[in-house]
């Protein structure tokens, strides 16, 4: 048996979910102050996930750089993979929000989108 | 190609001697070490031009203060540079403290210091009343006043640059010897020749001289700790105000700046590292107890900055003016600490014409005094801003929001004669970066400007030395 | 010279959320006046996630909740002119700025609202002795580096305060393939959000330092190393816990505060707690026809409270052009034992309003405390909290059904106790 200490993430309120586990299995679940609380608490112990945000160069456009993000959470242990992924990866110009820029980044099965508009450069 | 001059050195001194230089018909050449004029002593030095009762009577400083006490307010016309006349007061805080001002006073006048007089509590605390109530006379001498020592190097550095001085930065001394009637001076850019020498190479100056002359000298290293404050109170105190004078100088002071800043420090320390201009916790402790002494409140919040210089200080304590008896052709300026930004407009005449009379030099004919004049758009009025930007659009454009300066004045500090190079040349020049966000808010403007203007990449752009770099690297270049 | 209704100093999240309420509120000549070359304020460069949550229930970077409001800016043409700073703000409300476009542009405004954001205090402001060498940055000015220019500013890092610019930078470095050795903290609890502990700093294993600080700056060209010390309970460094730390970056989070350059030259009155402007409910300031929202009025945690906030700013103004703003009376709200400061620190008496909301911090970690709010010397208000920080802004409600039941109130108090 084993009681760990877990800070929920999903929001700023950051509730300190009590969790015990036997045998890698979730026991209980104490403190939470709303349902994602569990549902975080659950995921965390068994496969946790992060979004992950960056920045790509962007050519041609009025801005240099576009800011990008996971679609949705990806394992924890595949951040490193994908930002080794997006190293030397440059986006042309126009960029809308929610473009896909790489499609199922390290076969996570998450896309990287665009978080930024970026306008093709008037010449 | 044979120089007739070769001035070591472009801080407040070697700059006002090549100044004074480019008035004769001579061949000059100034070399300094580092990337811009001024990075030496003379860029962390309190920017006081001191009166002259301090200095002991019959000495080199006592003589060169004065007079360039007097000279220093039409040369600042003459520049256009930042001066003004404010007055000094020393402080005493009992009967016996006072004892030591009358000393001063008899001292001023042995000097033929002007106006000097004591004042009592009621008038001091009149005058000044952020003083502490505490004070029991003073020694009032109207004819201190504050300048902006880097101003003051950079327009003497420029009006000798217009008038064919060539100056060359990077560029360090290392071997001095002579080769038939000449002066060959190794520096780690090459040989150059020269018929003379002129030695303004401020705490290294006596490395400079021991080089070549048998009569040694011996620069302690003096380090002075200071802090700077916001403008907001900046008129805390309207005249400089100083404590009675300790054998290690004149005492720790609380000053405005010519900048509109407050001022407080140095203490004094002899280190053994030329290069060490750090800050210390105690040091600026000391600085900040000293400095109550005199203005006990004296806000600390406002503090923007902490920053600490050099004194070239010689064994002797005085300054060592004049050609080395055993090497003709090469003149000393040297061990110039304190009063020596106030002397400088003299030293640089004085030695001007000691060399000029040596190589017999023609006075020159067309000799430029008037520089550019830098645009200070802060301080215009706005009739005058929208007149200046009527002519150039830049002007439209705020770079720094804390000292409100334009991108045309920054352009302008960049592509005029011995122009910035660095970040902190483009602060020195135009104040942008040294308001209260120290340059959080411009300084990535000011690499990207830098780096356009040279033709660089923002990974190239120093902050003033070779191998200061804001960054390293494009995002991922590591992974 | 110009005239305008509404002048909105900064286009960053409050700037915006401020016209478009204002917009709504039946007031169509406005004008945003943005010093950068694109809206949306320090939230261009915030590319991390967490905004958001309580306005639109959805978890959003800074670009991607800006554009929401920039989009709705454009729908309704709501007018705004870019690269334009202003340099000065009259007590009789003309607001002086300049661009390349136009020179100095004079605009008389019926109303200003000020929402300018916040600047880092730089390290001056902490005195660290050590020379004064490259390769020291404040925590936002790093960020413009590496978020919008696209460039490292070193490689071994070392963080000074753990609030939450400094918690993202060291996550954000990491991720773009700098070494964080540490974060210094010189209390004992860190000032940042605790989901940030976890996903900037415990994800990527980075030591965070509570009670401890930086003692020197090594280094005279370019920084080589820290100096790091443990400090006592009054904040004093124990020399002999120092451990010298290299490093060729030093980035400072060690505080915000509101760019309060132009509040200060109106002549506004600053409530020296926050260093920004003292307000009423109305967001007014001690000009009438000038308010104040977002981090210029007091340092925010998150952006959907300046939104709000903004939003009533917005209307206020918008009311007070078509002269409908009802009377100046007006109840004192005192931060009381354990409250640091509150915004605002007056209540317009306006029985039309059934709610006011009152933000504040506290001035210490509380745990299991109780906020209390009392009416002159009556209890209205008495809830527990688990934890109140000074990092984490807390807001509670005056009713107006309170305010009715007093008719003699003078005073409104908010304060924490222990039972």
């Amino acid at each position: 048996m084993e009681k760990r200490q877990l800070t929920c993430i999903n929001c700023p309120l950051g509730c300190q979910l009590e969790v015990v586990i036997d045998k890698g299995e979730i026991v209980s679940i104490e403190n939470y102050g709303c349902q994602r609380g569990i549902e975080y608490a659950k995921k965390e112990i068994a496969n946790p996930k992060r979004t992950v945000t960056s920045i790509l160069p962007v050519i041609g456009g009025e801005l240099p750089m576009v800011s990008v993000k996971t679609r949705t959470d990806i394992p924890k242990d595949k951040i490193s993979e994908c930002m080794h992924c997006l190293k030397d990866l440059k986006v042309g110009a126009p960029v809308k929000i929610g473009d896909v820029i790489v499609k199922n980044i390290g076969n996570t099965g998450v896309d990287i989108i665009a978080t930024k508009k970026v306008d093709k450069k008037n010449d | 190609m044979m120089y007739d001059v070769i001035v070591i050195g472009a801080g407040v001194i070697g700059a006002n001697i090549a100044r004074e230089l480019a008035k004769y018909e001579l061949n000059i050449m100034v070399l300094e070490k580092n990337l811009d004029v001024c990075e030496g002593t003379s860029k962390a030095n309190s920017g006081i031009v001191h009166s002259g009762y301090d200095a002991k009577p019959g000495s080199l400083k006592a003589k060169y203060n004065v007079i360039g006490n007097v000279l220093m307010e039409d040369l600042c016309k003459e520049l256009v540079v930042p001066f003004k006349r404010n007055g000094s007061l020393v402080l005493a805080f009992s009967e016996s403290e006072s004892a030591t001002l009358k000393i001063l006073l008899d001292q001023g006048h042995k000097n033929k210091v002007k106006d000097l007089a004591i004042l009592e509590k009621e008038a001091i605390i009149a005058k000044e009343p952020n003083i502490n109530k505490n004070v029991y006379q003073a020694l009032y001498a109207p004819s201190g006043g504050i300048v902006d020592p880097f101003e003051l190097t950079l327009a003497s550095a420029e009006v000798a640059f217009l008038n064919d001085v060539s100056f060359q930065f990077g560029t360090r001394v290392t071997h001095i010897y002579r080769e038939d009637d000449a002066f060959m001076v190794v520096t780690n850019r090459g040989e150059y020749k020269s018929r003379t020498i002129v030695n303004a190479a401020g705490v290294f100056a006596d490395d400079i001289n021991n080089l070549i002359s048998d009569t040694k000298y011996r620069i302690l290293p003096r380090k002075g700790e200071y802090c700077l404050f916001d403008k907001q109170i900046g008129d805390l105190v309207t005249s400089t105000i100083f404590q009675l004078p300790t054998k290690e100088g004149k005492g720790v002071l609380v000053t405005p700046t010519a900048e509109g800043n407050l001022l407080i420090g140095p203490n004094s320390e002899f280190v053994d590292d030329k290069n060490d201009t750090s800050t210390s916790e105690e040091g600026i402790r000391e600085v900040i107890r000293r400095a109550k002494q005199s203005v006990d409140n004296i806000p600390m919040p406002f503090v923007i900055t902490a920053f600490a210089g050099l004194r070239a200080t010689e064994k002797n304590e005085d300054f060592v003016i004049g050609e080395a008896d055993d090497v003709p052709g090469f003149f000393n300026a040297l061990g110039i600490e304190s009063p020596g930004l106030t002397a400088a407009p003299a030293i640089a005449i004085e030695i001007a014409h000691m060399v000029a009379q040596k190589l017999e030099a023609k006075q020159s004919d067309n000799y430029i005094i008037k520089r550019n004049k830098t645009v200070h758009f802060e301080s215009l009025s706005i009739k005058e801003k929208q007149e200046l930007f009527l002519k150039d659009k830049n002007y439209g454009k705020i770079i720094c929001r804390c000292e409100l300066v334009t991108l045309a004045e920054i352009l302008d500090s960049i592509k005029r004669p011995l122009g910035a190079k660095t970040v902190d040349g483009v602060k020195r020049r135009t104040r942008a970066g040294s308001g209260r966000c120290q340059g959080g808010f411009c300084s990535p403007k000011i690499v990207e400007i830098l780096a356009k203007e040279l033709g660089k990449d923002l990974r190239e752009i120093l902050k003033s030395s070779e191998k200061s770099t804001y960054l390293i690297g494009l995002d991922k270049d590591l992974l | 010279m110009d005239n305008r209704d509404i002048v909105i100093i900064g286009g960053g999240p409050a700037g915006l959320a401020a016209a478009i309420s204002a917009y709504h509120a039946g007031v169509c000549d406005i004008l945003i006046l943005e010093r950068e070359n694109s809206l949306g304020g320090i939230l261009n460069q915030c590319i991390h996630n967490g905004f958001g949550l309580h306005k639109f229930k959805e978890e959003l970077t800074g670009p991607e909740y800006a554009e929401r409001y920039v989009d709705q800016v454009h729908e309704l043409n709501i007018e705004y002119k870019l690269e334009t700073m202003v340099i000065d703000i009259t007590e009789d409300k003309h607001v002086i700025a300049m661009n390349e476009i136009e020179g100095v542009i004079d605009i008389k405004a019926k109303t200003i609202i000020l929402a300018m954001g916040c600047r880092e205090r730089p390290r001056g402001a902490l005195n660290i002795p050590g020379n004064r060498p490259s390769g020291i940055f404040t925590a936002g000015t790093a960020q413009k580096y590496v978020n919008i220019d696209g460039y490292l500013p070193g490689r071994e890092v070392v963080i000074l305060g753990s609030g939450d610019i400094g918690l993202i930078m060291a996550r954000r470095l990491t991720l773009e393939g700098a070494k964080v050795k540490m974060v210094c903290e010189i209390l004992p609890y860190s000032g940042g959000l605790k989901r940030n502990i976890v996903q900037c700093l415990d994800d990527y294993d980075i030591p965070l330092r509570l009670s401890h600080t930086i003692t020197k700056i090594h280094g005279k060209e370019r920084i080589e190393a820290v100096t790091v010390a443990k400090v006592d309970e009054f904040l004093k460094p124990i020399k002999e816990t120092e451990e010298y730390v290299t490093c060729d970056t030093l980035l400072l989070s060690v505080g915000l505060i509101p760019e309060n350059e132009l509040t200060r030259k109106a002549g506004i009155t600053i409530n020296p707690k926050t260093q920004g402007p003292i307000v009423d409910s109305n967001l007014e300031t001690s000009i009438p026809g000038v308010y104040a929202c977002g981090n210029v009025l007091h340092v925010h945690d998150l952006v959907d409270y300046v939104s709000d906030e903004a939003s009533i700013a917005g209307q206020k103004a918008a009311m007070f052009v078509k002269n409908s703003l009802i009377s100046d009376d007006k109840f004192a709200v005192i931060a009381g034992k354990g409250v640091r400061y509150t915004v605002p620190s007056w209540i317009i008496d306006d029985s039309s309003i059934a709610m006011s909301i009152i933000r504040f911090r506290v001035d210490g970690v509380y745990k299991d405390h109780f906020v209390t709010i009392k009416l002159d010397n009556e209890k209205a208000y008495h809830k527990q909290k688990r934890i109140l920080t000074p990092g984490e802004m807390e807001q509670v409600m005056i009713l107006r059904k309170w305010i009715d039941a007093k008719p003699e109130l003078k005073t409104i108090e908010i304060l924490l106790e222990e039972d």
